[in-house]
């Protein structure tokens, strides 16, 4: 029992360390040195050019724009994660989102549906689980992990209803556009999606009132509400954000496979959490950057594609994504327990 | 507040008792003695998990690493076994119990010492432990002619006609009833998720109590483990996935409140029971097993809903008692 903050009464187990006011704001500069964004950017560069001695193939332009598929998709909706972990709840049914959204597509695409209807039959649908989740959480006030588990199960086991170990295919022609289409050269239009969501949802966190009410929810519900903030209806919008960036993200992922599996996208949601708190978002609540994800996102990308050059297999990557969550949250802490012993 | 608690777990006794008879309906032969002590028998490996899961929901934590610990020690014993073959089996056990509550120890030192979110810990080791299985066998299967007889003759080993898988369930029932009910560790437990704030005043270390019921759902798991792999007689990298979710699942269902603090060991077990009855009646009145997760699903929603109700009124009449003596 050295100084674990259980041995002081007045600090809540649950809550962080209370932050320290200093008497001067450092100056921007070494604020931006200090960052987490900065630290992670780093990291990202360590890796990129650990990946080009890894590998002659690492910097083929065509390799490096296939290798951005793997990140894509999960960081359309990481952004919007980030928004919900911000609030202080979570989403763990985005990719059953992803499985009913690509299930409903086939079925539509069965009755004869073309592209357009395809992309709103998606966007209703993940639509409608992410209000059925913020209904839960929101409307009633029930603890978003355990609803979110529940809707897990629910949505996936829809799709495996309808399914069940048969699969869709035969998806039109002008919908392969959304998961292998190249917009410039080897720009693909998952990459221009990729941009164009990190900037909306960074206008959104960090430039409406309505991020800033997000992360006053995230600090203080209680006195979130009391200052006028809707504090249900903006958890509401940001499960039904989640559920439409999940169908965006369900629609190139489609796209891309050509068909659709109960099993699609199995675990997304884990991955999708670690980028998450990779990118410095609070897993509590209260704090967290877009461009943090955004980097976060490029990063873990960069690390499973170098493994990938080097023949590691999927699921030995997944201990160095399960090492890297846990180490990228105790390293911050571990680092600021021994400045305060080397102060004291 | 005891009726309370009471109420609610014959709710889900009566809920449990429809169903099966609900199921009979259709086919008769499911409310028999014989299909009922099976039903129990297949949901023995649940049970157990859920008691570990229950342990550590109490105390404000979850662990969704459960599934994973188990597959890891299951593979370790499958391994040892089919290149030791002469190790006996308690011992095998016994060491299938450490090795799980050394796996559960990592969980409980990282949210002990490191003030880590249990749920951001247990994803990482989730997938690390998973990752360790592929290392350790290669992503190579330990079939059943490689495992010794005595190995995965022990789960259906009968005693005064319940197989042993059942017994070790009814033995973790009783003594963690104990545990829960009966001991100072156990109680702090509930003080610890009833109120950490408080628990700290009245001198129970909280960090500690819940690194002790991280190493109880390890050393469950364990226990798990080797139970899973000597009954299915095989070991490979997926084993339990997803599990995890169903065991978290059952304690949802069982009332054991995710707020930490509220929840029994019938509960937890009746829910258990509760995804058993599901997963082994499917099948007898033809409903495609792919139903099964949507099933379970919308129980857990259901159940939440129900929980939060019953909560939300405990905590009315609490106030009422406060207003009327003051």
């Amino acid at each position: 029992m050295s100084e674990s903050t259980e041995a002081s009464p007045s600090v809540p187990s649950d809550t962080t360390a209370r932050p320290v006011i200093p008497d001067r704001l450092r100056s921007p500069f070494t604020r931006m040195i200090g960052s987490w964004e900065f630290l992670l950017l780093g990291v990202g560069i360590v890796i990129f050019f650990l990946n080009m001695q890894a590998s002659p193939y690492f910097l083929d332009p065509w390799n490096l724009s296939d290798a951005t598929f793997n990140f894509t998709e999960k960081a359309m909706i990481a952004f919007a994660m980030a928004l919900v972990i911000v609030s202080g709840e979570i989403d763990l049914s985005v990719a059953s989102i992803i499985a009913l959204v690509s299930t409903c597509m086939g079925f539509a695409v069965q009755l004869g549906f073309d592209t357009p209807m395809l992309i709103v039959i998606g966007l209703l649908v993940g639509a409608a689980c992410g209000a059925f989740n913020g209904l839960l959480v929101a409307g009633m006030g029930l603890p978003s992990i355990v609803v979110t588990i529940g809707t897990l199960s629910l949505f996936r086991g829809i799709a495996y209803i309808v399914l069940g170990d048969k699969a869709y295919s035969g998806y039109p022609e002008s919908f392969a556009f959304f998961g292998q289409g190249y917009v410039w050269w080897v720009i693909t239009f998952e990459m221009v999606l990729f941009v164009i969501t990190a900037l909306f949802f960074y206008v959104l966190l960090h430039r409406t009132s309505f991020g800033r009410s997000t992360v006053a929810i995230g600090n203080n519900p209680t006195a979130a509400l009391f200052s006028g903030i809707r504090v249900a209806r903006v958890k509401f919008i940001l499960f039904v954000l989640t559920g439409v960036m999940s169908a965006i993200a369900a629609i190139c992922l489609t796209s891309r496979l050509g068909s659709t599996r109960p099993s699609i996208a199995v675990g997304w949601e884990l991955e999708i959490v670690t980028m998450v708190v990779l990118g410095g978002v609070n897993i509590l609540g209260g704090s967290g950057t877009i461009p943090g994800v955004f980097i976060a996102a490029i990063v873990m990308g960069m690390v499973t594609f170098g493994l990938g050059l080097l023949n590691v297999p999927g699921i030995v990557m997944s201990i160095f994504v399960g090492l890297l969550l846990i180490s990228v949250i105790a390293l911050p802490i571990v680092i600021r327990r021994t400045r305060q012993r080397v102060t004291r | 507040m005891k009726s309370l608690k009471l109420s609610r777990d014959v709710v889900l006794a009566v809920a449990l008792v429809l169903l099966v008879i609900l199921v009979s309906l259709r086919f008769p032969g499911f409310a028999s003695v014989d299909s009922l002590v099976g039903v129990f028998n297949d949901t023995s490996i649940l049970i157990i998990l859920a008691l570990g899961q229950m342990a550590v929901i109490l105390t404000r934590c979850i662990d969704l690493s459960m599934a994973s610990n188990l597959a890891l020690v299951g593979m370790c014993t499958a391994m040892l076994n089919a290149s030791v073959p002469g190790i006996p089996i308690p011992f095998l056990v016994i060491l299938a119990i450490i090795l799980g509550a050394l796996l559960g120890s990592i969980n409980g030192l990282l949210v002990w010492k490191l003030d880590i979110p249990p749920i951001v810990v247990t994803l990482g080791t989730l997938t690390i432990f998973r990752g360790i299985i592929f290392l350790i066998s290669d992503g190579q299967w330990v079939n059943a002619h490689e495992m010794s007889a005595g190995f995965k003759a022990v789960p259906r080993l009968e005693l005064l006609g319940l197989p042993l898988l059942s017994w070790s369930a009814l033995i973790c029932i009783v003594a963690l009833y104990l545990l829960f009910t009966r001991t100072a560790g156990g109680r702090a437990l509930y003080a610890v998720g009833g109120n950490p704030d408080a628990a700290v005043y009245t001198g129970i270390n909280v960090g500690r109590t819940r690194f002790n019921a991280f190493v109880l759902s390890g050393a469950l798991s364990g226990l798990a483990g080797y139970l899973w792999v000597s009954r299915y007689a095989v070991a490979y990298v997926d084993i339990a996935g997803g599990f995890e979710l169903d065991v978290v699942a059952a304690c949802v269902i069982g009332g054991i409140s995710i707020a930490g603090g509220l929840g029994s060991v019938a509960g937890a077990v009746l829910g258990a029971l509760f995804l058993g009855v599901i997963k082994n009646a499917l099948p007898v009145i033809n409903i495609s097993p792919f139903w099964q997760q949507a099933i379970s699903g919308s129980a857990i929603i259901i159940a939440v809903i129900f929980n939060a109700r019953s909560e939300r009124r405990a905590g009315r009449i609490i106030l009422k008692h406060a207003e009327q003596s003051s």
